[in-house]
């Protein structure tokens, strides 16, 4: 795992070496920052700061303004809920309270171990499916209480036998 | 050889298709040869994946529906090898499900769930990239922009301005650098035409972009591509590499000293974004915040280059009208909305997918005669059209046909084409906070009125769902509602109040029972709902086991009882009852 990350750290200063000072690179550097952390932390909003020339209160601006960035880290595995209008009509008032009741937390939190988030984002796309969710980027459609429950105990145990 | 094609769009693979496709492979291990398999885009049809079709090699095809890996031996054993279809699993019985794809006319979705969308010579062979051949080796920009201008095309992004006169006025703008910007920042929730375009048929939005920077003199381009779509981003990546092995991209395109290089912007994730000038603050490395205009993108947009942007939809028609001519797209469609337009059917339809039809059909047909009707058949309510910035349009109105002005009477607006169908059990003052809520988060913030004038808005509508609201209410959203339309600079504070004020026009009973009644008539807002137990209640105890609070007592093989002071409303015991004993209303 750590060599993984520092792989990734790597990345992170390839694509700051690269910079050449092409107006619009702002916005890929801070997704590429936050490929490599989980998240944009205060020392990567410096680093391009130092490196752009950008003022890193205007960084910091543009972090706060999209909603992909985030300025605090995330769980281990993030279930994200798809709260589009087809899920929405669909029933998924229903899979938030199971996935509460599962997880103990609301939205934009993370279990106190840190294996789980819980996100809403707005529409994935697959509101043919709905209700939708997705656990770390794997989709899961048609939903009711039972199947989120399922898939979710499912998950936790296929994740916990891969930890040991 | 037969072919096995497994559509792996986003649709197809949440709906188990990779595991398809795994079996398949397994399969195809043990009967090395025995069959091509390929994957191929999205057909439409979202509401059977996974699909599975065969193809038996002289043009005869038929379509499993549902597949399971379990599935995947018989149908190698019987039908690949053994030569009988599995009646019971196909999906279209013989030929097709009557009705759904009767009624479309494929334009944009010509090659969507048909070609893999992986591969460029698939696309080649269904006549890819014959149209920018033609345009760079027999056309001037004048004539294509006259073709696109005779096709009556407009932007299918939602705004609906004709595209040839777009072209013409970024074409006359002085300035010898320019740019193409194709906007895939689909945002509006609810809608998916996009994602499935790019997912399955990458090389026409390619091709579409081509032609138009051929048109107005542009030789780079940019994607503006939403992040929550990693498939449509990888399938585009790919697109782009294989065009520019094949010397389809680059530099001197075809020998005809034509340059084009196409780049692709992730987005970081804001609705704005959509809004033109956004996007292209969006792609200089700002804060996506919309600017006054004019100047309009056509004269100074990225860097101060005239700009032309349309959307990933309106791209994909180009190739066609400029293969087929602009007469043959008028051909479709009514005076003023010509050719067809995708819809991405949800919410309470038996068929939801993606659907393409000829302007002009009416809403009923659309939801009744291609995508089956209601599930469960419960009473059709209303279609939600336009996402955030549309309406809902009620059913008795539903006989309208699909057209830029006859939808904008009703204040809804065609969109971007998410087609979001209600019943009964829909609750349509929480269906304008659900869009006011987005909308709000949203608002960028640089207009007072969108910024506090939709909270304010918000506010209003989550007091009436709690069953705090008072009629002076409807009248401060009426007021609001003008004053956020005339005081936003852009589109998202321009039209931001319209499912309210669809809502409030076409439902305002339902408004007046949360407030007056302290009702609510679809059974959806849970403070104003009450549970009772009535005397089918044979004691079973199921829903005192389940309630959370206690607040259900009774013996066994006795009736219960609810005491409504400690009922939360949480619906436990309406969900586990048997015996429609617990009533909600």
């Amino acid at each position: 795992m750590a060599e993984q990350h520092s792989e990734e750290f790597k990345q992170f200063n390839v694509d700051l070496w690269k910079f050449d000072g092409h107006e619009g690179a702002l916005i890929p550097l801070l997704q590429s920052a936050q490929d490599t952390y989980g998240y944009v932390p205060e020392k990567a909003i410096h680093y391009i700061s130092n490196v752009t020339g950008i003022p890193s209160a205007e960084i910091y601006g543009v972090v706060t303004f999209y909603a992909q960035f985030r300025t605090r880290p995330l769980g281990k595995n993030i279930i994200r809920v798809c709260n589009g209008t087809a899920c929405h009509v669909n029933g998924v008032k229903m899979l938030y309270s199971t996935l509460q009741e599962e997880l103990g937390i609301n939205y934009e939190e993370t279990t106190e171990d840190g294996q789980f988030s819980l996100v809403s984002v707005a529409c994935i796309g697959c509101c043919s499916l709905a209700p939708v969710l997705t656990i770390n980027g794997e989709v899961f459609g048609r939903l009711t209480a039972a199947k989120t429950r399922k898939i979710f105990r499912d998950f936790k145990s296929r994740s916990k036998a891969t930890d040991q | 050889m037969k072919t096995v094609l497994v559509g792996l769009g986003t649709c197809g693979i949440s709906a188990g298709g990779e595991k398809v496709f795994r079996a398949l492979q397994e399969e195809l291990k043990e009967h090395p040869g025995a069959f091509e398999l390929k994957e191929t885009g999205c057909i439409g049809m979202c509401y059977r994946e996974p699909l599975v079709e065969i193809q038996d090699g002289d043009g005869e095809s038929h379509l499993y529906a549902e597949v399971t890996p379990e599935r995947v031996g018989r149908i190698i054993e019987e039908d690949v090898l053994g030569g009988t279809n599995i009646d019971e699993w196909l999906a279209l019985g013989n030929g097709r499900e009557a009705g759904f794809f009767d009624n479309q006319v494929r334009i944009v979705l010509r090659n969507s769930g048909v070609i893999d969308p992986g591969s460029i010579e698939e696309y080649i062979a269904r006549d890819g990239y014959k149209a920018v051949r033609k345009v760079l080796t027999e056309m001037t920009p004048e004539t294509v922009i006259g073709e696109v201008l005779a096709s009556g095309l407009r932007g299918r992004g939602g705004g609906g301005f004709p595209t040839g006169k777009k072209w013409e006025f970024t074409r006359a703008s002085a300035g010898d650098k320019k740019y193409i910007i194709c906007n895939a920042d689909e945002g509006d929730p609810g809608a998916f035409m996009d994602r499935s375009v790019l997912e399955s048929d990458p090389h026409s939005v390619l091709e579409g972009m081509m032609i138009a920077g051929f048109a107005i003199g542009a030789d780079d381009a940019y994607i503006y591509c939403r992040a929550e779509y990693p498939k449509a981003i990888a399938r585009l990546r790919q697109a782009i590499s294989q065009a520019q092995r094949r010397g389809l991209l680059g530099d001197n395109i075809l020998d005809t000293g034509f340059n084009f290089h196409i780049k692709i912007k992730e987005g970081a994730g804001a609705f704005v974004c959509g809004e033109e000038t956004a996007l292209i603050a969006s792609i200089e490395g700002r804060r996506g915040m919309p600017r006054f205009r004019p100047p309009f993108p056509a004269v100074s947009g990225l860097w101060g280059k005239p700009t032309n942007i349309n959307n990933v939809e309106t791209f994909a028609n180009i190739p066609w009208i400029l293969l087929n001519g602009g007469a043959a797209f008028a051909a479709y469609g009514t005076e003023n909305s010509k050719g067809t337009k995708v819809f991405a059917m949800a919410g309470k339809v038996r068929r939801t997918g993606l659907i393409e039809v000829p302007m002009g059909l009416t809403i009923n047909s659309i939801i009744f005669d291609v995508c089956g009707g209601i599930i469960d058949d419960k009473r059709f309510k209303a279609v939600q059209m336009g996402g955030p910035s549309g309406g809902c349009i009620p059913a008795e109105m539903c006989e309208l046909s699909v057209d830029y002005q006859e939808v904008n009477k009703t204040g809804a607006i065609m969109g971007s084409g998410g087609l979001i169908v209600m019943d009964e059990t829909t609750c349509m003052v929480d269906v304008a906070k659900f869009f006011l809520t987005f909308t709000q988060a949203e608002s960028c913030g640089k207009c007072t009125f969108c910024r506090i004038g939709t909270k304010r808005m918000l506010e209003i509508l989550e007091r009436i769902t709690d069953g705090q609201g008072t009629m002076e209410d409807l009248d401060n959203l009426s007021e609001l509602s003008e004053q956020i339309r005339s005081a936003s600079l852009c589109g998202l504070g321009q039209t931001a109040p319209n499912p309210v004020i669809t809502t409030l026009k076409y439902f305002r009973d339902e408004y007046v029972a949360h407030i007056v009644d302290k009702k609510c008539p679809a059974h959806v807002c849970t403070p104003l709902l009450t549970y009772t137990i009535n005397d089918l209640c044979n004691g079973c105890t199921a829903c005192a086991r389940a309630c959370p609070t206690a607040a259900i007592t009774g013996e066994r093989k006795q009736m219960h009882y609810l005491d409504q002071d400690l009922c939360i409303k949480c619906g436990k015991c309406f969900t586990v009852c048997r015996f429609d004993a617990v009533v909600k209303d």
